[in-house]
Parts: C-alpha cells; sequence; structure tokens
C-alpha cells in the first residue's frame, strides 16, 4: 500500500547537543496525538517548541480509532487534516441491533456542505506517524525521544526540570509545561496531584482483525446478539482492511486468559463464520475509568488530554475532546507568550476545557449505563427500551451505544459578550463557527478555511457593503495590537463593488448566511479556536473593540 | 413550575383500575414486569417535562421506602 510501518519505527535517540538552548518558552511532555498537535499549534504561531518523550515508538495497536469532525478541522488548521482523511475511512452512520434484529440507525451528518464528515476511523499509529512527520519538518519544533522527565520545580517565573536519558540526566527550564503525557501522567504524580472520578468494574476485548469482507462502512453495534449472549459487541471498519471488533466480557473475565488467540478465535468466528480467513493484528483487554483533574493549570504547568480528563472509549471522547484542548489552549498561550495578553487568559481555558471534560464525562458514564446496566433493573429498562426502538421514535432517542464526540459550545464562558440583538439560539454565542462552501477568487473553498490563528470580524453583506468610513475603522482597528482580521461575506450581486485590498469571500448560495442566521450587516466575531465570541445585527468597531478585549482578557476597565 | 397532579384526575377511577389489571392478565411476573416498564417509559416520554416526572419519581420512591 506504500505506508510506513508506523508501530515498528524505532526513534532515534540523540544525544542532546551541549551547545543546545536550556531555555525553551514551551516544553511539551509527551509525544501522542495531543502532546504533537500542541506542539504544531504553537510552532505555526511561530514558538520554539520542545517535546520530550520517555519512550521511542508511536502508539503499538490501533487504539484511539475515531476521529471526529472537529478534530479533523483542528489538524485541517493545523496542516495534516489531508492526510489523516485521504488514509482514514469516512463513515457517518452507525447501526443498533438487539439481539438479532436491527432496531435503528442514525446518520451523523445528514446535511451536506462541510468539508469534513461526521468521523473518519484511523489507527493512531497513522495519526501518530502523521503528526510525528508534520512535526519533524517543522523547524520551530525539536522532539527528543528516551528522554524521560523527573523532576518538575516551578521556580520564580519558570518551571525547572530534570530530564533523564540513556547518557544520563541534564537540566532544563520553560516558561511554560504543557503535560501530555497520558492517563497515567507521570509530571501529574510528581506534582503531587490526582485525577477522581469513577472506575468502571467491566473488562472489555479489542480484536484487530485483517480480513476481506463486505461490511459497509459504517459503525455496527449489538446489545445481547446471539454470538455473544448478553455483552455488547461493536464492529466498525479501519483503513487495510482492519476490522475492530470490541467484546464486552464482564468483570470476571481473565485478562491473561481473554488475550490468547484460542480465546480470541472463537469469539471472531461467532460473530463472523467459521470459513472467514481472519488475521488477528492486535489483541487488548481494558478497563476503563471516567475521571478528571479538579484544576488543569497549576502555575506555569498546564495538563491537556487524558493526562488532565479520562473518559469511556463509548463516544471517541478521549483523542477527540485531548485535540479540543489543543484548540482551546493554542491561541491564548500564544498571545500570552506574545505578551499581547495576561496570563489569566490561560485560566479560562481552565474554565471551559474543565467544563468540556464533565460534559463528556457525563455523556460516557450515561453510554456506558446504558451498555452495561448495573442492576437488574436497569438491564430491564435498557431491555425495554431497545424493544420498543423497533416501533417508537421516542425510544430510539433513548438508545445509546455512545453519543458521539461533538465539539462542546462554550456557552457560558466569561469570554464571550452575551447576545444583545436577537439571533437564533440554534447556534449560540460561543459554539464552533459552522463551516461551509463559499466562493473566492472563482474558487469553492471552504469557510472554517479562512478562520483560525487570528481573531476574524466577518461582516455579511448581501443588501450593500458596509460604509467606507466603517471599512475603513475594520481595517485599521484600533484593537490594542491584538492581531484581527476583517472578512466580508458577500453576495455574488456585490463581488463588482469591492474595493481592491479587502478581504472577502462570496456566500454564492447564501448557506453560511442561512447557517449564521444573518441578514445583510450583521457581524460575527470569531475566536482563533473558530468559536463565536460575539455576534450582532449590525458593524459597530467600538462595539466589537469591546467584545475583543473581553475575548482577549485584555480589557480595560472603562468607566461609563 | 407545574406541579404533579395528586388529586384523582380519572373520569372514572375503578375503570382505570380495571383496565391497568386486565391488562396484565396472564402474564408471568417476568412479562409483568417487562410491561411495567414499558408503559413507564410510554407515559413518561407522553408527559415529557422533567419536574413533572421527577415529581412522580419522587412520590414512587418515597412510597415504596414508607412501607419497608
Amino acid at each position: 500500500m506504500g505506508d510506513k510501518d508506523y508501530q515498528s519505527l524505532q526513534m532515534e535517540y540523540r544525544r542532546v547537543d551541549p551547545g543546545a538552548a536550556t531555555h525553551w518558552p514551551v516544553v511539551i511532555v509527551g509525544a501522542g496525538p495531543v502532546g504533537m498537535s500542541m506542539a504544531l499549534d504553537l510552532a505555526s504561531q511561530g514558538h520554539k517548541v520542545l517535546v520530550l518523550d520517555d519512550d521511542h515508538t508511536l502508539s503499538v495497536g490501533s487504539r484511539a480509532i475515531c476521529f471526529a469532525k472537529r478534530t479533523l478541522d483542528i489538524w485541517d488548521r493545523l496542516g495534516v487534516g489531508d492526510r489523516m482523511v485521504r488514509k482514514g475511512i469516512s463513515w457517518n452512520v452507525g447501526r443498533v441491533f438487539f439481539r438479532d434484529e436491527e432496531v435503528w440507525q442514525f446518520d451523523l451528518l445528514p446535511e451536506a456542505g462541510h468539508r469534513r464528515p461526521a468521523f473518519i476511523n484511523l489507527q493512531q499509529y497513522y495519526c501518530e506517524g502523521y503528526l510525528f512527520e508534520q512535526c519533524q519538518a517543522d523547524p520551530n519544533i525539536e522532539l527528543r525521544w528516551r528522554n524521560k522527565v523527573v523532576d518538575v520545580q516551578e521556580v520564580g517565573s519558570q518551571v525547572q526540570l530534570t530530564v533523564d536519558t540513556p547518557d544520563g540526566p541534564y537540566s532544563l527550564s520553560t516558561e511554560w509545561l504543557i503535560a501530555c503525557d497520558g492517563a497515567r501522567s507521570p509530571v501529574r504524580k510528581m506534582m503531587g496531584l490526582e485525577a477522581h472520578g469513577q472506575i468502571f468494574r467491566d473488562r472489555f476485548l479489542i480484536a484487530d482483525v485483517k480480513l476481506e469482507a463486505n461490511f459497509p462502512q459504517e459503525r455496527w453495534f449489538w446489545f445481547d446478539p446471539p454470538f455473544h449472549p448478553n455483552q455488547s459487541v461493536l464492529l466498525h471498519s479501519q483503513p487495510d482492511n482492519v476490522w475492530r471488533i470490541d467484546f464486552q466480557l464482564g468483570w470476571d473475565a481473565d485478562p491473561a486468559e481473554e488475550v490468547k488467540p484460542e480465546k480470541v478465535m472463537p469469539r471472531i468466528q461467532a460473530l463472523l463464520g467459521d470459513d472467514v480467513d481472519v488475521q488477528i493484528e492486535w489483541v487488548s483487554v481494558y478497563t476503563f475509568a471516567c475521571e478528571r483533574m479538579e484544576r488543569f493549570r497549576h502555575g506555569r504547568v498546564l495538563f491537556a488530554g487524558d493526562a488532565a480528563h479520562r473518559v469511556s472509549p463509548f463516544g471517541a471522547r478521549g483523542a477527540n475532546s485531548g485535540i479540543q484542548d489543543v484548540d482551546n489552549l493554542g491561541w491564548k498561550l500564544h498571545l500570552v507568550l506574545q505578551g499581547l495578553a495576561p496570563d489569566e487568559l490561560l485560566d479560562t481555558y481552565c474554565e471551559e476545557r474543565e467544563l468540556a471534560a464533565d460534559e463528556n464525562i457525563c455523556n460516557s458514564t450515561r453510554s456506558t449505563d446504558f451498555i452495561t446496566p448495573k442492576s437488574d433493573i436497569s438491564l430491564l429498562f435498557r431491555n425495554t427500551v431497545l424493544r420498543l426502538a423497533k416501533r417508537h421514535d421516542f425510544a430510539r432517542r433513548l438508545v445509546n451505544s455512545g453519543r458521539l464526540s461533538l465539539p462542546t459550545f462554550y456557552t457560558n464562558s466569561s469570554l464571550n459578550t452575551p447576545d444583545t440583538d436577537d439571533f437564533s439560539r440554534a447556534l449560540p454565542v460561543g459554539a464552533v463557527a459552522p463551516d461551509g462552501p463559499v466562493m473566492q477568487d472563482g474558487h469553492t473553498i471552504w469557510w472554517l478555511s479562512r478562520l483560525g490563528k487570528e481573531f476574524v470580524v466577518a461582516v455579511f453583506c448581501s443588501d450593500a457593503l458596509p460604509e467606507a468610513t466603517t471599512l475603513q475603522q475594520l481595517a485599521n482597528p484600533d484593537f490594542q495590537s491584538m492581531p484581527v482580521r476583517c472578512i466580508l461575506v458577500v453576495s455574488p450581486e456585490l463581488e463588482g463593488d469591492i474595493e481592491p485590498g479587502i478581504e472577502y469571500v462570496v456566500d454564492q448560495d447564501a448557506i453560511l448566511s442561512a447557517r449564521y442566521d444573518v441578514r445583510s450587516g450583521a457581524c460575527y466575531l470569531i475566536r482563533p479556536d473558530q468559536h463565536i465570541a460575539a455576534r450582532w445585527r449590525s458593524v459597530d468597531s467600538a462595539v466589537i473593540g469591546q467584545a475583543l478585549a473581553r475575548a482577549s482578557r485584555t480589557q480595560q476597565e472603562v468607566s461609563s | 413550575m407545574t406541579q404533579l397532579t395528586t388529586q384523582s384526575n380519572f373520569n372514572v377511577p375503578d375503570e382505570f383500575y380495571e383496565r391497568l389489571i386486565s391488562a396484565h392478565r396472564d402474564l408471568s411476573t417476568n412479562e409483568s414486569n417487562a410491561m411495567n416498564a414499558a408503559l413507564v417509559l410510554l407515559l413518561s416520554n407522553h408527559i415529557g417535562d422533567l419536574n413533572i416526572i421527577s415529581q412522580a419519581l419522587e412520590e414512587a420512591r418515597r412510597s415504596v421506602l414508607a412501607e419497608a
């Protein structure tokens, strides 16, 4: 297939150059999907980033396989989206079976006009392999393998690290340390911190098998199927003809026994039939927990991904929420490093992403309770819902085989400027800005590809362009040196009237205007992570400036 | 907040009761339990208002705990 075998890639350990810098603006611990995405985000803003990893391999086994639309949108911004999507298997449809009958199916992206599908499935080793190659090609990123952080001390306005290597330990200092070192986070432990939550008493078997099969590229979930009675089973396709099969085993299963081929094979054959030619790629028995740290920021140390929060796998909310952490932290840390915003802006990373973690934990706990009922009555209600689902819409809506990851809306964030004008509640302030096709220079492009890095003021014009003075104010805003771009979103009739030098896109089919619930003259303030910070029915640069100050925590107290 | 009605709401209370019991006719205890579960789900969805449902859940739970 021409793909690298990322699972067997041995990263080269290099002795640290004696002349290398010993002070860094940012050090990231952990070269997993979250750590490497974080490095790419900061490097793309021009910051030098050092990534330390105690190991020298990428992911062994497929592990996280479901990457959500929002994650792909973020990876597009980091330049790796295309590769992921080209290799990955795109899917939108899921089916749920109870015993031997299909009870319902869902389509996660019923609407056209989005760049990315609801999900792709891709083995974690491909995801990490592509991120690794992107990091390697970035002159702002240095990756050091077999560099294990063994001590973390915050001293004054920096963090001092001791790093162990095959050549012995060395010292480093950094302004900001980002711990992306996974669920068992050694950094967290070193700092005497803990994550708290609920541990579930159940075991699951993952079997990745290679076979030529004609199953559609959909997510199939069985409750209590005849081939694996009283438990659940999930079947999902991955690239290279690999199928993920996830068997619930129950708490009493012996993990050492269950991974043996003579135990795994009969389970697979019960599902696929005796005559299917199957090769086992990877087997793992896992348990899971839903837990999080109380605070994701401790002084100059920030926690992201599994190090900060863990969820059960139902809903694909682990890696996907970690990438949203990156998205949220990247622009804030950039503004703080640039001296454009105070470090209190980083507290809003906690505010927003701690609530996001709660939302993810809540959803995955609910899914877990539905999939693995903890009492006889819970099982009775679960099976009754499944039986009713065949005939009744309301019961289908209760079937929970995993509420699949959607981006968290920061609806109550202190960075938002609440609506003063009337807008549709379907798209609240704090939501991710919707994507849509627009025209630029005669080509169709995706709106989200124009957003990111800086704040954007998007002015929608369908009847008339803004006054020249307004345009001038927006093009030359007095926004306390905060980087902002103004983009006009115009109807095709107005394109000819636009002066040279004004940034614009054409909302050819008015899809964007509909998704943003706008009439002519409305404008949106969109954050660098593509979340909506504020919006109005008309353009007023002073009001925009206030909202911008609020969204970047740079506001001066204004007496009114 | 809308309150759960606990004043009599049936035109002919005895008729409701008769229908409830006869709907369970010939069912085993397991089947009756499953039918009750389905009934709870159908009626709860019909009501929809989680405030009302929470009050009903509380009252129902209290009636069981008071007996114990």
